[in-house]
């Protein structure tokens, strides 16, 4: 079985090896649109395209309602699309139905912001893991025992004949990582994963996702309004503002050289824990207008 | 106290909150400085919240609160105990001496009354403004906290608002009747980060003004070290770290302290990883 999580699991030199490179992608995403009601229709994301590797951790972020969200749900098929596909593995990605997912789509998986909700409260949390499990098994991949998931994450395997309410925030959400993970998924999405969880216990829990998916060789796209937390542990990222795609490439690139006046703000904001007292920058409203702006030069980035 | 007016806008001295078996805060002193903004941190569950509500006697009916918390007169070396205060007493300062901004402001704002008497009522409770009189201080006051078009935002409701516009409404309510104490509890986090620069800069800018002292409860260090004069970390009801902004994020002398700055990135002891909670 693998070793511990330790902490050498989310070092700089393995985060700046080169993107995609798994060659093909597990998840690829074209021109995605997602509309919302009718007369007028708000369209939350305006033609998205996206890749994910095998092994690679892709950040989408933005401010709130500029629909990350709405694309990962578009991209799991929960949301349904006004245009676009999602392959996985090179098949077409369906949008949810009364039906359950065919077997080959359970090699998805989702984490939700918020466990209290995600987890079954009357269930208890080794057979929600091993619901995964069962998953694995149904796509002909080898099973795993849900007490080794939980030594994984970081529990205690003793723990698995416990319910989701004996436990911390912190720790729901890491069950909830675990039965995702249980189904030994080729792409994880996860939205918000960590928004819900106290500060104290947010990077961790998204350094664990990192370090769990990355040995799993599982592709995952990470959504958060944390920037700092995905400067850490993302390989790529994706600013989206307004529904579209402004700025994409290398994390690292997009941190030290912004180009688009979007990600320069959002980049400016940040208040950095340094105790220097010095106030992030506001935007002004009148910026507001160039961040509608395309800057075809901030797209797909590559090295500094 | 000598004769001079107390440096402190409010002093807590052995503040212990307490169910009938369990210590929620076990014990604590704090000094918000006149025109300071004092930061409290610490996780969920450390007690921040409970000590800003003890302020005004807001706590749940299950807790009681013992020890000192003492409400420094804006001028004149008097000040006024708020633990185990009378109702009368605690209504003369709720909102007037002493006023809160909450997280979320879609829930602290209500949403079936315009803007403008929610900035009124009590303006002309506590101060005994005219109705014109009041509507024109709220006017005011919005333009205060930056709120564009004042006069037609006074007829708006709170839906009608952007969230960062919310919560500097909800600020302008605070603001409303003058008071010397604003307790901000994470005024910021269901913010956009872009749209909590500017509330932020606009809580800087009320404290600098000098007749304001503000109370900052909230887990985010980054915020603590934009915004923040001193800072008071705490954990399962105590203090365990008590500094001036720059002192506590460079050399912090807890181990506590030094774990949170740790587990954060662009701290100057930020380290990867995952530690153990």
């Amino acid at each position: 079985m693998s070793e511990h999580v330790t902490s050498e699991s989310v070092s700089q030199p393995e985060r700046e090896r080169e993107p995609l490179s798994g060659g093909r992608p597990v998840l690829e995403a074209e021109g995605i649109v997602v509309e919302y009601g009718r007369r007028p229709a708000l369209r939350a994301v305006d033609g998205v395209g996206l890749a994910v590797a095998a092994g690679e951790v892709v950040a989408l972020v933005g401010e709130s309602g500029c629909g990350k969200s709405s694309l990962a749900r578009a991209i799991v098929g929960i949301e349904k699309r006004k245009a676009g596909v999602v392959r996985l593995n090179g098949d077409d990605v369906p949008t949810l139905g009364l039906r359950r997912r065919s077997a080959a789509m359970t090699g998805m998986q989702m984490v939700f912001q918020d466990p209290n909700s995600s987890l079954n409260p009357r269930r208890r949390v080794g057979d929600q893991i091993g619901d995964g499990v069962r998953a694995a098994l149904a796509r002909g991949d080898r099973g795993s025992d849900p007490a080794d998931w939980l030594r994984r994450v970081g529990l205690d395997p003793a723990m698995v004949s416990r319910f989701p309410h004996e436990f911390s925030g912190g720790q729901k959400q890491r069950i909830a990582i675990a039965r995702a993970l249980a189904a030994r998924p080729g792409m994880l999405v996860a939205d918000e994963p960590i928004s819900a969880l106290d500060a104290s216990t947010q990077t961790s829990v998204a350094a664990l996702m990192r370090s769990l998916s990355v040995e799993a060789g599982a592709g995952m796209l990470f959504i958060s309004h944390d920037l700092s937390v995905v400067r850490r542990i993302a390989d790529r990222v994706l600013v989206m503002y307004q529904g579209r795609v402004v700025e994409s490439g290398v994390t690292e690139t997009v941190w030290q050289n912004p180009l688009h006046p979007y990600t320069r703000a959002l980049l400016a904001a940040i208040p950095l824990p340094d105790g220097a007292g010095r106030l992030p920058v506001a935007p002004a409203e009148t910026d507001r207008a160039a961040w509608l702006d395309d800057v075809p030069a901030a797209l797909e980035r590559t090295t500094v | 106290m000598s004769s001079s007016i107390d440096p402190a806008a409010l002093t807590i001295e052995g503040l212990r909150i307490a169910t009938r078996s369990h210590t929620i805060v076990g014990g604590i002193d704090l000094a918000l400085k006149r025109g300071g903004i004092h930061g409290l941190a610490g996780e969920s569950g450390s007690g921040k919240t409970m000590t800003a509500l003890a302020v005004l006697g807001l706590l749940p009916g299950s807790m009681t609160a013992s020890g000192s918390i003492r409400l420094a007169d804006a001028e004149g070396p008097a000040s006024t105990e708020l633990v185990g205060a009378s109702r009368g007493v605690l209504q003369g300062v709720r909102g007037r001496r002493v006023a809160m901004v909450f997280q979320d402001p879609s829930t602290s704002l209500h949403p079936q009354l315009p803007v403008g008497r929610q900035l009124t009522d009590h303006m002309r409770h506590h101060l005994g403004l005219g109705k014109a009189e009041a509507r024109q201080k709220a006017e005011a006051l919005l333009d205060r906290v930056r709120v564009p078009d004042a006069r037609g935002a006074l007829s708006k409701y709170p839906h009608q608002f952007s969230g960062g516009q919310r919560q500097r409404i909800a600020i302008a309510v605070a603001l409303a009747c003058d008071p010397t104490v604003l307790l901000a509890d994470e005024p910021t986090t269901a913010l956009d980060v872009t749209v909590q620069a500017g509330v932020l800069q606009l809580l800087r800018e009320l404290a600098d003004g000098g007749d304001l002292s503000i109370l900052l409860v909230t887990h985010d260090l980054g915020v603590m070290s934009a915004v923040a004069d001193e800072v008071t970390v705490m954990r399962q009801g105590l203090v365990v770290e008590s500094a001036p902004r720059e002192q506590l994020f460079t050399s912090p002398q807890d181990d506590y302290t030094r774990s949170l700055l740790a587990a954060l990135p662009g701290s100057s002891f930020e380290q990867t990883g995952e530690e153990a909670r």
